[in-house]
C-alpha cells in the first residue's frame, strides 16, 4: 500500500511521542513512572504498527505490554526504593560510555535505515490478520507452538527460581547484604 | 517512509542501549532491554510492510519476538527475586562476585 500524507503524520506523531516516551523512562525518579513512560513508548509503537497495516501484532503489542508493565510497576513497589519519586534520584553507572554507546548505535543504524537500499515490494491491502492466521495455524504451526513449549518451560523456570524454599534449602538461608564498594566516582 | 521509520527504532534502540547501560537497579535495565525489542518488534514489521510483499512470515516473526520480550520479562523478574532473596542485592553494584 503507498502510504499517503496522514500516514505520515500518524507515523512521525506516534514514532516522536515513542521516541520522547522512551527517553522519559530514564529521566523520571520515580520509577513507577518509569515503568509507565515505557508503556508509552509500546503504545506509541503499537498505534505505528497497526498504521503499517499489521492491527492484529499492534493490538497484541499494547495488551501484553499493558499487562507487563503493570507487573513491572508492582516489582518497583515491591524491591525498589524511591518508587513514588518523592526524592531526587539518579541511579546510573558509566554514564559517559552509556550515552556515547546509545548515541553511537544510533547513529550508526539510522545511517544504515538512510542509506542501505530496500527492496520495494509494499505489502498489498488485503486482509494481512487473515493471512497470518492462515500461517500460524497452517505451514509455521511448529513454530508457533514452540513458542508455547518455550513460555511454558519458562513458566516452570520462573517459579522454580523464584520460589522461597529452593533446592538447597531456604531462600533467606544466610543471606547477607554485600557491602557497596563503589567509588565516588564511579556513580556520576 | 521506510527511512523515516527505521530512523525512529533506531533511536528507540539507541535509548535501550543506553539504559541498559546506565542503570543500576536491574528492572531499570530490563527496561532498557524492553525497549530495543521494541525496537526490534517496529523494524521486523517495517521490513514486513515495505519489502516482503505482505509475506506472512514476517508477521510471524514479529510474535517469536513477543514471545521472547514475555520469556526475558518472566526469567528476568524471577532473577530479580532469586538474588534478593539470596543477597539482598536490588542494584548491579552489589553482584560483584558470583559466589558469595
Amino acid at each position: 500500500m503507498t502510504p499517503g500524507p496522514l500516514s505520515y503524520f500518524l507515523i512521525a506523531a506516534f514514532g516522536l511521542g515513542a521516541v520522547v516516551a522512551g527517553w522519559l523512562v530514564f529521566r523520571t525518579d520515580s520509577m513507577l513512572r518509569a515503568a509507565y513512560w515505557l508503556m508509552v513508548s509500546f503504545v506509541g509503537v503499537g498505534a505505528m504498527l497497526i498504521v503499517l497495516d499489521a492491527q492484529f501484532l499492534g493490538l497484541i503489542l499494547i495488551l501484553m505490554m499493558s499487562g507487563e508493565m503493570t507487573i513491572m510497576a508492582i516489582f518497583m513497589i515491591m524491591f525498589m526504593m524511591n518508587p513514588a519519586g518523592l526524592n531526587p534520584m539518579t541511579m546510573v553507572h558509566q554514564h559517559r560510555t552509556s550515552i556515547l554507546a546509545g548515541v553511537g548505535s544510533f547513529l550508526v543504524l539510522a545511517w544504515v535505515g538512510v542509506v542501505a537500499e530496500f527492496p520495494n515490494r509494499p505489502a498489498p491491502v488485503e486482509d494481512p490478520t487473515v493471512a497470518l492466521g492462515e500461517e500460524l495455524l497452517g505451514r509455521s504451526m511448529l513454530i508457533f507452538e514452540s513458542a508455547g513449549v518455550a513460555l511454558l518451560a519458562v513458566m516452570i523456570g520462573a517459579i522454580a527460581l523464584a520460589a522461597k524454599q529452593g533446592r538447597f534449602g531456604d531462600a533467606f538461608a544466610g543471606s547477607v547484604e554485600p557491602e557497596l564498594d563503589v567509588e565516588v566516582g564511579d556513580r556520576t | 517512509m521506510i527511512d523515516l521509520l527505521l530512523v525512529i527504532a533506531a533511536a528507540i534502540f539507541g535509548i535501550g542501549v543506553y539504559g541498559a547501560l546506565s542503570q543500576q537497579s536491574f528492572v531499570m535495565i530490563m527496561m532498557g532491554l524492553e525497549l530495543m525489542l521494541n525496537s526490534a518488534v517496529l523494524v521486523t514489521v517495517v521490513f514486513w510492510w515495505g519489502t516482503t510483499g505482505g509475506n506472512p512470515s514476517g508477521q510471524l516473526l514479529v510474535i517469536v519476538i513477543l514471545a521472547v520480550m514475555a520469556i526475558e520479562a518472566a526469567i528476568g523478574f524471577a532473577l530479580v527475586t532469586a538474588v534478593y532473596r539470596s543477597r539482598k542485592a536490588d542494584i548491579a553494584e552489589k553482584l560483584k562476585k558470583l559466589r558469595n
